[in-house]
């Protein structure tokens, strides 16, 4: 098969080539000592590899794959050389990397996936906002993902041992997470959190629906005001609810109680409940409740019967809110909890201030995954209600 | 239904079942308070775990709060439900907290055990009792640990060390406080030790000291919890940062940090407990009983075991015998030993006392500039 003909003025390709090449050159150089010889030993480094694959390679597509497959163990014993097993690791993919996107550039393939009239501008911008997305991306989910290999760390501490990066099992092991599974105090944590966490999420849907359906009417007075007031939890900060409950609650006697935690966070809960259950009611057609009520069903039975499956995934997704805020909440259990009522985040919290231990990591890891899990179930609740009210092909 | 209704009722029996005492004199459930870490697993060690063998049927939870026990121990007497039984806390939080009145004195020779060798509570803990609410229990001190792998084959052998900035290139961790900090910047700058407290006291003296630090100022992390200066030098962030010695030992000892001690001028200081006011008699007879056999010399020297720092009876040295699982000699890492004591000084809680406030704010406004 022949391939494509190499279409671009060759400065074209190394310049933009050059520009990965810098970037990736700022790593390279920092972790050798310094970043700006990186960046301008690597520019200059990959230019000229740029302009050897295009102006040296012939254009089958034989002696193409060879050039890249040889740019890859090339960059894989440089790699080798400078960072032992994960550089040659990084080099090998940094290899294949260069030789396709100069490929790619040469080719003009990275125009195919736009409109043949669009202007050198209207690409260069495509790819901009591509490349602003996967930078936002990147600082969003990095801190999260750095984490996750801390946890498996061997020491007490939170630093990537050099045999942690040589990738030697040595320098990994699950001690943190049998830490937190076996030290009472986690699991006495894990324990609060499970039993406050899912009793302050009931608590949170029974009244957030209830007031969801209630403010939906439009014959309710003030409903506006009665919103603001049931949905000001998410608004005022933390700090100040937390303060002003622990007072209230200390002279009603709920402070340091399990009762008053659940209270709590059932009150930080509902105004998710509501905003999602009434976004939910937007689209219910009120004329199914005359018609039940048409029927004979009365309002209790037309709730069960034809309202409450039809809303339901709101009520879920606000439930699923409900949770995580429960389950996450530190500010509000540490004036409202006393230490019988330790849930994790807290003790996570302490555990941070008094002694950095990479339990704290294995934990978040732990809750990293819960969370995805639940949100992946709170998307899906969504797309099958989007499909129910027709709002999207199934 | 089903799940909410056995939720519900586990959730109704949890919250009542609780506060539930079993009737007798001493209550059946105490809440201690401390620093978490390595150093509350000693007290849990030495004291609770013999304890609740003792007294079957006893629980005892442990609050990692000792760093705001002065505010929440505010609040939970404005409110009048005070949820803590007894609170470790550091000599100058103790002293506050007696003159405030939210702890309660005590006569440390009516309510502690006699020491092994017979003498009185108040001869064996001696001049660790600094306030009459404070029962001691160990002595630590505010010390520096350097890299051993940056600073060459020249080890920092005395305090100046930290202002010595071209022997000794690279940052370091220091407290986010004066205490301490203003003493070794005088000492440093050639004032004698005995009057680093006139000089202090005086606006000229705070601003030699404060001149001082300004020196290496840029090359200063601060820190405020006791973990940070361990992880800073583990991660080769700083080459020598204070921290309290128990820190530095388990770094050391047993974490294997290529870490040394840099004992020169450290400052001692006392934590101890102290018992909140407003306990009903059944729990206050309870964290008493505790408190005698938690104090009493075979107790305090046990400690020594996980944590190395000094117990407060006198009485208690000679039983200080080797690391629990690490099986070394805990003598030699005891702040109080003679080798690691040629040059200290105790915190002053009296100058601290009467100058923390002004030279606190001092310290902030320079910091913030």
């Amino acid at each position: 098969m022949a391939e494509r003909a190499i279409v671009h003025s060759v400065l074209f390709v190394a310049a933009i080539v050059a520009a990965f090449g810098a970037f990736l050159g700022l790593f390279v150089g920092t972790a050798n000592g310094s970043g700006l010889w990186g960046i301008v030993i690597g520019a200059a480094v990959t230019a000229v590899i740029a302009v050897v694959l295009v102006k040296a390679v012939p254009s089958s597509a034989a002696s193409r794959r060879g050039a890249r497959w040889g740019l890859a163990i090339l960059f894989l014993i440089v790699g080798f050389l400078l960072g032992a097993l994960p550089g040659a690791v990084i080099g090998f993919f940094a290899g294949l990397f260069f030789a396709w996107v100069t490929y790619w550039l040469a080719t003009n393939r990275y125009r195919d996936s736009l409109p043949p009239y669009a202007t050198s501008g209207q690409v260069l911008w495509h790819y901009t906002f591509r490349t602003i997305c996967g930078v936002i991306f990147f600082f969003l989910i990095a801190p999260i993902v750095v984490v996750m290999p801390l946890s498996f760390n061997a020491e007490d501490f939170f630093t990537f041992t050099p045999e942690m990066l040589s990738f030697d099992p040595a320098g990994y092991s699950l001690k943190h997470y049998q830490d937190f599974f076996f030290n009472s105090q986690w699991q006495q944590a894990l324990r609060n959190s499970v039993l406050i966490a899912p009793t302050a999420t009931l608590l949170s849907v029974g009244f957030g629906t209830l007031a969801a359906i209630g403010l939906s009417q439009p014959h309710v007075p003030f409903r506006r005001a009665i919103m603001a007031i049931l949905i000001s939890p998410m608004i005022v900060p933390l700090i100040i609810s937390a303060a002003g409950m622990f007072f209230f609650y200390s002279r009603v006697g709920l402070q340091g109680t399990y009762l008053g935690v659940v209270l709590a966070h059932a009150a930080l809960g509902i105004p998710f409940v509501i905003i999602t259950v009434t976004a939910t009611l937007v689209g219910f057609d009120r004329s199914l409740t005359r018609a039940a009520a048409n029927m004979g069903a009365s309002p209790v039975r037309t709730f069960f019967k034809v309202q409450m499956p039809l809303i339901l995934p709101g009520v879920i997704s606000g439930g699923l809110f409900a949770f995580i805020t429960s389950f996450d909440e530190v500010v509000v259990v540490l004036f409202v909890g006393s230490a019988g009522q330790k849930t994790l985040p807290w003790q996570m919290f302490i555990g941070l201030r008094e002694q950095i231990s990479p339990t704290i990591l294995a934990v978040a890891t732990i809750l990293v995954a819960i969370s995805i899990c639940l949100l992946v179930t709170v998307e899906l609740l969504r797309r099958r209600s989007e499909r129910l009210r027709g709002l999207s092909p199934g | 239904m089903k799940l909410t209704a056995t939720l519900l009722s586990a959730t109704a029996l949890t919250v009542f079942g609780l506060p539930a005492f079993a009737g007798s004199h001493m209550a059946d459930s105490m809440t201690l308070v401390s620093w978490g870490g390595a150093y509350q697993k000693s007290q849990h060690n030495a004291y609770v775990v013999p304890y609740l063998k003792m007294n079957p049927g006893v629980t005892i939870t442990w609050d990692e709060s000792s760093s705001e026990a002065v505010p929440k121990l505010r609040a939970m007497n404005e409110v009048g439900n005070v949820t803590w039984d007894l609170v470790d806390a550091e000599g100058p939080d103790a002293i506050r907290l007696c003159d405030e009145g939210l702890v309660i004195e005590v006569d440390h020779d009516k309510i502690l055990a006699d020491g092994d060798d017979g003498s009185s509570p108040s001869e064996d803990f001696g001049d660790m009792i600094i306030s009459d609410c404070h029962i001691p229990q160990i002595v630590y001190s505010t010390t520096f640990g350097y890299r051993t792998d940056k600073v060459g084959n020249r080890p920092p052998k005395d305090v100046c060390a930290v202002f010595d900035t071209r022997t000794y290139p690279g940052k370091r961790a220091l407290r986010k406080s004066p205490v301490a900090n203003m003493e070794w910047a005088l000492i440093c700058d050639g004032v004698g030790i005995e009057d680093v407290y006139d000089v202090l006291a005086t606006r000229r003296g705070q601003d030699r000291a404060l001149n001082k630090l300004a020196t290496i100022k840029d090359d200063v992390i601060w820190w405020s919890a006791g973990a940070d200066t361990p992880q800073l030098l583990a991660d080769g962030e700083v080459v020598m940062g204070s921290t309290f010695n128990g820190r530095l030992f388990s770094a050391i000892e047993e974490q294997n940090q290529p870490i040394g001690m840099l004992w020169d001028w450290q400052m001692f200081d006392i934590d101890g407990w102290v018992i909140p006011k407003g306990l009903p008699p059944e729990r206050e007879a309870r964290v008493l009983d505790f408190l005698k056999f938690a104090t009493d010399t075979q107790r305090l020297a046990d400690q020594s075991k996980w944590i190395s720092y000094g117990p407060a009876r006198m009485s208690s040295a000679p039983l200080v015998g080797k690391h629990a699982e690490l099986g070394i000699d805990m003598a030699p890492h005891m702040p109080t030993d003679p080798e690691n004591s040629k040059n200290t000084f105790v915190q002053n809680y009296n100058f601290w006392g009467d100058y923390k406030d002004d030279i606190d704010a001092k310290f902030q406004a320079w910091l913030a500039q």
